[in-house]
C-alpha cells in the first residue's frame, strides 16, 4: 500500500456535512433560548432526557472505532456537532467525554478500552479532573499526586473546573505519580460524599466542581498504561482547543444573529439603528473575525491527530482567533443593545459570558499567540 | 473534464522551470509596485513587454475562449501559473484593467465584434485599457456620474472628466460610465456604459501626482470628443448594470478574469525576516516580545485569508452567509496589506524615516512606499468604508445607510 498523503488545506466530507445540518436542526430544536434560559437554574447543565438523545444519535461514539460501539469517525467529525450546539448556547459533557474517550483510545490498557469506550459512546459520562487551582494551562504543571501502597493509589491534592462532575460516571484525572504526569481513571464510586463542591463560575449554561482527592484510593490498575503521559496531556489539552474553537465560532454565528435582529428592530431617531454606520461597520467586523475563525477551524480539523498533536500550529490559530473574534462580537452585542444590553433579560450577556469561559479555559488567544510565536518564528 | 492530479503536477514543473528561465532581470530602475503606479514610459515599456512574452509563452488567458485569442483551457493551469508568478516574484501583468476587469466584462455581454476586437489585444497588452467611472466630485457615489455623453445620430459626444484614471496616459481605450440621459427618474436610469477608444481628439490626460511622489494616474478631459455609437456596452440608459457587472469582477467576487499577478506580492514572511535584521536594545527585534505578538498577528490573518479562499468553495460551509467571503475580500486583503506595510515600516526603529531614494534605505524604501500605496486598495474601487456598508446591507440585511 502506498502511503496516504498528509491532507491539508480544508477537506469537508460528506459526514461532516451530515452532521453539521442534522446537529444544527437538533441544536436549534431542543436548545430554544427559553429552554437554555430554564436550564441555567436546574441542577445539571442538560436534561437527562437530552442527554440519552444526543447519546441515541450516535454523537458520543463519533470518533470511537466501530470495534468498540463507535463510529469509527475523527475529531474533524466531533467539530461538525459541537459547533451548531455552542451556537445554541446548548451544554452537555459531550466535549469532556469525547476527549475522554480520545485519552483512553491513545493510552489505555486492551481492557481499559474494552470496558469503557462502549459505555462512553452508549451515554455514559465522563469528566475531565485535569486543572488545579493555580489555573496554570500547562496541564503537566501537577501539584496532585498519586503514591503507590501495593496495588493500589492513594491521591491527593484537589482539581477545578471539573465540569458536569455530578452527572459524571467515569472521571479522567492528571496526577503526578513518582515526579511524573500520570493519567488514572476514576470511577465515581471512588468519591466520598464531599469530594465534589459545586463552583460558581461565570457561564451559567456550565456546571463546574471542585474535587478533592484527599483520602480517595483507586486501584493502580486505573492508569493508562502508555509511556510519555506528558505527550498525551499535551494532545488531550489541543484536542480541547479544537473543540473549544468549534464552540466559539457557533457562539459567534449565534451572537452575531441577535445583535442583527434587534439592530434591524429596534428604532431611534426614526431609523432602524442599524443603518448607522457606528453600528454598521462594527458588525461586519465582526463577522470578517468569525469567517476566518471558522476557516482556521475547520482547516484544524482536517489536519489535527491525536494524540501527536499534529496540527499543533493549526488548533493554536484556530483558538487564538476563535477567541478574539467572540470577546469582539459578544462584547459589542451587550452595546449595541443599549440599555438592555445591560439587563440579565438580554441573551448578549449569556454569550459574553460564554465566551469568557471558553477562551479562559485551555488558553487565551494571547497564551496561544505565545506558543505560535515559538513554533513559527525561532 | 477536469485535469488530473498528474497533469496539473507535470504543468506546475513546466511552468516553474519557464518562470526562473524567463523572469526579466532587475531592470536597473525602480519598478511600479502595482499597476496604478506606473509612472514613466521607460517602466511602461518593460512591463508591457513582459506581459506579451507571457502572453505569447501562453500563460495568459488560459481559461479564456480560444477563438478569442485565449488558451481555451481549464481554469487549473491558470491558477498554477498566477501561483507560480507571486511565488516566483515575477513581474506583475501591467493591462490589469483590460485582463482583470474590461476582458471578463467583454466575454460576459460584449457583442461579437467587441470580443473579436479587443479580447487579444488586451492579452498581448497591445491595447492597454483604463478605467473611467470616478469624478471629481462622485468617488464612491459612483451612480451620480456627471460626465455627459449626448446622443448625436449614431455617435456620442462626450464632455467633462474622470480623475483617478490608472494608466491614463498609456491607455488605448477606457471603460466609461457616462450620463447620456439627464431626465430619468432615479439617478442610476440616466447612465450608458462605452467601450470608448482614447487616442482621438478632445480627450485629454493630465498626470497627477500621488503621495508617494510618484505619476501614476491622470485626471482625464472630455471636451467635444466624438466617439460612435457601436462603443456602448449593454443598451443606451443600461450603463448602471454594466458598472455594477465590472465591480463583481473589479472585487474579484466574480470570476473569469485572465490571471496573473496584478501586484508585486507581499507575504508576512518578509516581515517575520525584516524583523530578524532590525534591532531593538541590541537584539534581534524578533526577540522581542510585543513584536513576535504582531508577527503572529499577521502571519495567523494571512492564513486565515488564504483558508477563505478554500473554504468559500465548499457550500456546506458558506449556507448562513453565502457570499460572505466573497463581498468582503476587497476590504480583507487590502487592510491586511496596508496594516502589514504600515507595520514593515515602524519594524525599521530609526530608519523607518528614510524614504525610496535614500541610499541606506532598507530594501530601497520598499516598505515605506508600500505602505503609502496600499491606500490605494484601500481606497480604489470603493473605499473599506463603503465596502463595510455592502457587507453590511448585502450579507448581513442590515438596513441601507442614508
Amino acid at each position: 500500500m502506498t502511503e496516504q498523503t498528509e491532507p491539508s488545506g480544508i477537506l469537508f466530507s460528506d459526514e461532516q456535512a451530515q452532521l453539521l445540518e442534522i446537529a444544527a436542526t437538533f441544536s436549534a430544536n431542543k436548545a430554544p433560548i427559553d429552554a437554555v434560559r430554564r436550564q441555567l437554574a436546574a441542577g445539571d447543565a442538560i436534561t437527562g432526557e437530552l442527554w440519552r438523545e444526543i447519546a441515541a444519535l450516535g454523537w458520543l461514539g463519533i470518533a470511537i472505532p466501530e470495534e468498540y460501539g463507535g463510529s469509527g469517525l475523527g475529531l474533524g467529525e466531533v467539530v461538525a456537532i459541537v459547533e451548531p450546539m455552542g451556537r445554541n448556547l446548548l451544554s452537555s459533557p459531550l466535549a469532556a467525554t469525547t476527549l475522554a474517550a480520545q485519552a483512553i483510545l491513545w493510552g489505555g490498557s486492551d481492557l481499559q478500552k474494552s470496558q469503557w469506550l462502549p459505555q462512553l459512546a452508549g451515554g455514559s459520562v465522563a469528566a475531565l479532573a485535569l486543572t488545579e487551582a493555580h489555573g496554570d494551562w500547562d496541564l503537566c504543571n501537577l501539584t496532585c499526586s498519586a503514591s503507590r501502597s501495593g496495588d493500589m493509589l492513594s491521591l491527593s491534592g484537589g482539581k477545578t473546573f471539573v465540569t458536569d462532575a455530578a452527572m459524571a460516571d467515569l472521571f479522567l484525572l492528571s496526577v503526578a505519580l513518582e515526579g511524573t504526569p500520570a493519567l488514572l481513571l476514576m470511577e465515581k464510586s471512588a468519591l466520598g460524599e464531599a469530594a465534589l463542591h459545586r463552583e460558581v463560575v461565570i457561564d451559567e449554561t456550565r456546571r463546574s466542581y471542585g474535587l478533592s482527592l484527599d483520602g480517595i484510593t483507586v486501584p493502580a490498575a486505573n492508569l493508562l498504561p502508555a509511556a510519555n503521559i506528558g505527550g498525551a496531556l499535551k494532545g488531550l489539552h489541543l484536542a480541547a482547543c479544537l473543540l473549544y474553537a468549534a464552540e466559539m465560532c457557533g457562539g459567534m454565528a449565534g451572537v452575531i444573529n441577535i445583535t442583527l435582529e434587534y439592530l434591524k428592530t429596534r428604532r431611534q431617531f426614526d431609523h432602524f439603528i442599524g443603518a448607522y454606520q457606528a453600528l454598521k461597520h462594527p458588525m461586519v467586523d465582526a463577522l470578517v473575525g468569525l469567517e476566518q475563525a471558522r476557516s482556521h477551524l475547520y482547516h484544524a480539523a482536517t489536519v489535527f491527530h491525536m494524540p501527536s498533536g499534529r496540527g499543533e500550529v493549526a488548533v493554536r490559530m484556530a483558538k487564538a482567533q476563535a477567541a478574539a473574534a467572540f470577546a469582539f462580537a459578544s462584547d459589542r452585542a451587550i452595546q449595541f443593545h443599549g440599555a438592555f444590553g445591560f439587563t440579565y433579560d438580554c441573551d448578549a450577556q449569556l454569550f459574553r459570558r460564554r465566551a469568557l469561559w471558553c477562551e479562559q479555559q485551555h488558553g487565551d488567544a494571547l497564551h496561544h499567540r505565545k506558543h505560535l510565536a515559538d513554533l513559527l518564528l525561532d | 473534464m477536469s485535469p488530473s492530479a498528474s497533469e496539473l503536477n507535470e504543468f506546475q514543473v513546466e511552468v516553474a522551470a519557464w518562470f526562473t528561465d524567463n523572469k526579466p532581470a532587475d531592470p536597473g530602475f525602480l519598478l511600479p509596485q502595482s499597476f496604478m503606479e506606473v509612472g514613466t514610459d521607460q517602466q511602461f515599456e518593460f512591463l508591457r513587454d513582459w506581459q506579451r512574452k507571457v502572453y505569447e509563452a501562453g500563460y495568459l488567458g488560459m481559461a479564456w475562449p480560444s477563438e478569442y485569442g485565449g488558451g481555451g483551457r481549464d481554469q487549473a493551469f491558470q491558477d498554477i501559473v498566477t501561483a507560480e508568478m507571486a511565488r516566483q516574484k515575477a513581474p506583475f501583468m501591467t493591462n490589469t484593467i483590460g485582463l482583470s476587469w474590461a476582458g471578463p466584462l467583454i466575454l460576459n455581454m460584449g457583442t461579437e465584434a467587441q470580443k473579436q476586437a479587443y479580447i487579444k489585444r488586451i492579452l498581448s497588452a497591445e491595447d492597454i485599457w483604463c478605467q473611467g467611472f470616478s469624478e471629481p466630485d462622485n468617488g464612491s457615489d459612483l451612480g451620480n456620474a456627471q460626465l455627459r455623453a449626448v446622443r448625436d445620430g449614431d455617435e456620442f459626444v462626450l464632455n467633462g472628466s474622470k480623475i483617478w484614471t490608472s494608466l491614463g496616459s498609456y491607455a488605448d481605450y477606457m471603460i466609461l460610465l457616462a450620463r447620456s440621459n439627464t431626465e430619468t427618474n432615479t439617478k442610476y436610469e440616466g447612465l450608458s456604459y462605452f467601450l470608448a477608444p482614447m487616442k482621438i481628439p478632445g480627450i485629454d490626460p493630465v498626470p497627477i501626482r500621488k503621495l508617494t511622489g510618484e505619476y501614476g494616474f491622470t485626471q482625464t478631459f472630455f471636451d467635444d470628443a466624438r466617439i460612435p455609437d457601436t462603443c456602448l456596452i449593454g443598451e443606451e440608459g443600461k450603463g448602471w448594470q454594466v458598472a455594477m457587472k465590472t465591480l463583481t469582477f473589479e472585487r474579484a467576487v466574480s470570476g473569469g478574469q485572465a490571471g496573473g499577478v496584478h501586484s508585486m506580492p507581499v507575504f508576512a514572511s518578509e516581515v517575520v525576516a525584516l524583523a530578524r535584521q532590525a534591532q531593538r536594545d541590541g537584539r534581534p527585534a524578533i526577540e522581542d516580545p510585543l513584536i513576535r505578538d504582531q508577527l503572529v498577528g499577521f502571519l495567523m490573518e494571512e492564513r486565515g485569508l488564504e483558508l477563505n479562499n478554500l473554504r468559500a468553495d465548499i457550500p456546506g460551509l458558506n449556507s448562513e452567509w453565502p457570499g460572505a467571503i466573497a463581498m468582503a475580500r476587497k476590504l480583507t486583503s487590502s487592510e491586511w496589506r496596508r496594516r502589514l506595510n504600515q507595520f514593515a515600516v515602524t519594524l525599521q526603529g530609526a530608519n523607518a524615516s528614510r524614504y525610496v531614494d535614500d541610499a541606506q534605505a532598507i530594501d530601497g524604501g520598499r516598505w515605506q512606499r508600500g505602505y503609502f500605496n496600499a491606500f490605494s486598495g484601500t481606497i480604489g474601487g470603493g473605499t473599506s468604508q463603503i465596502q463595510k456598508n455592502i457587507v453590511g446591507e448585502r450579507v448581513l440585511g442590515l438596513p441601507k445607510s442614508e
